[in-house]
């Protein structure tokens, strides 16, 4: 059955896109955290996309799945604040390296990725229904 | 008798397998069009379509009585069709080539005539129902 495929995919998508609004909002959230739960000022956090393949024979029909939340590895945003409890001995703060345009744009197309993938598992569902009355007039 | 009625729902049942199937394509291209390097696939209907109805023709196909005989269509007609990757309209640089307009009203056009296809079918068996109520 392939239209209750689309239910699988369409659900792996919604699930993957509302993992990386997740993620979208820690980071916004924590924008100015200069001390993480490991002690470290927060590094933004990425999630990764993998395709991961229906079946063997045709590959390139591929479900998506979020295989890892990666950190962000570019360097820190340094803050002249002496007043700062974490300042340095020349009066810097080391914030996270999160640019909050970034992430905006982020959560923007995260979240018309998900509302296309609910709208694909609605079209499913209703073809689906029609299909279910064939034959009843 | 019964596979005179199956054959005359054969159409509309092939293309309706056909138009399910290219939902499900499109729909993984759609889930996919934030995965890095994902290249985007769908197939040609119109040669799937001939394929299929190759296939369930092929009893009708004509006999070769000789070496020399050449083939019909429905012999040359390959039992299966080929996902084909999308040209790419404007390449991107982490190598996705799903273009979501594309996609999308793609993804439109086929519930549509999806849903066309149910009506013809629905027609056939009414059709057929007002024979046998006479």
């Amino acid at each position: 059955m392939s239209l209750s495929k689309v239910f699988d995919i369409a659900g792996a998508g919604m699930t993957a896109q509302s993992m990386r609004l997740n993620v979208v909002s820690s980071n916004i959230a924590n924008v100015d955290s200069a001390v993480s739960s490991n002690g470290e000022p927060y590094k933004g956090k990425k999630v990764v996309f993998t395709a991961i393949p229906i079946n063997k024979e045709t590959p390139q029909v591929a479900t998506v799945r979020v295989t890892a939340v990666v950190e962000d590895q570019s360097p820190a945003r340094m803050v002249y604040d002496p007043k700062h409890p974490m300042a340095d001995a020349k009066g810097y703060v080391t914030m996270p390296n999160i640019n909050p345009v970034e992430e905006m744009t982020d959560m923007i197309s995260s979240a018309r990725s998900y509302q296309t993938n609910v709208e694909m598992m609605n079209t499913a569902k209703s073809l689906l229904q029609k299909t279910l009355s064939i034959g009843q007039q | 008798m019964l596979d005179k009625i199956a054959k005359h729902f054969d159409f509309q049942q092939k293309a309706l397998g056909l138009r399910a199937y290219r939902t499900e394509v499109l729909s993984s291209n759609i889930a996919n069009s934030d995965t890095p390097y994902h290249k985007a696939v769908d197939f040609d209907f119109k040669d799937a379509m001939t394929r299929a109805i190759g296939e369930s023709q092929s009893s009708m196909a004509m006999d070769k009585t000789h070496q020399t005989h050449l083939d019909g269509f429905a012999e040359q007609a390959d039992k299966d069709f080929k996902l084909q990757y999308r040209n790419e309209v404007q390449p991107s640089i982490d190598g996705n080539t799903v273009d979501m307009d594309l996609e999308r009203s793609a993804f439109a056009d086929n519930a549509l005539k999806y849903q066309s296809t149910l009506t013809f079918l629905n027609r056939r068996i009414s059709g057929l129902s007002d024979a046998i109520k006479g």
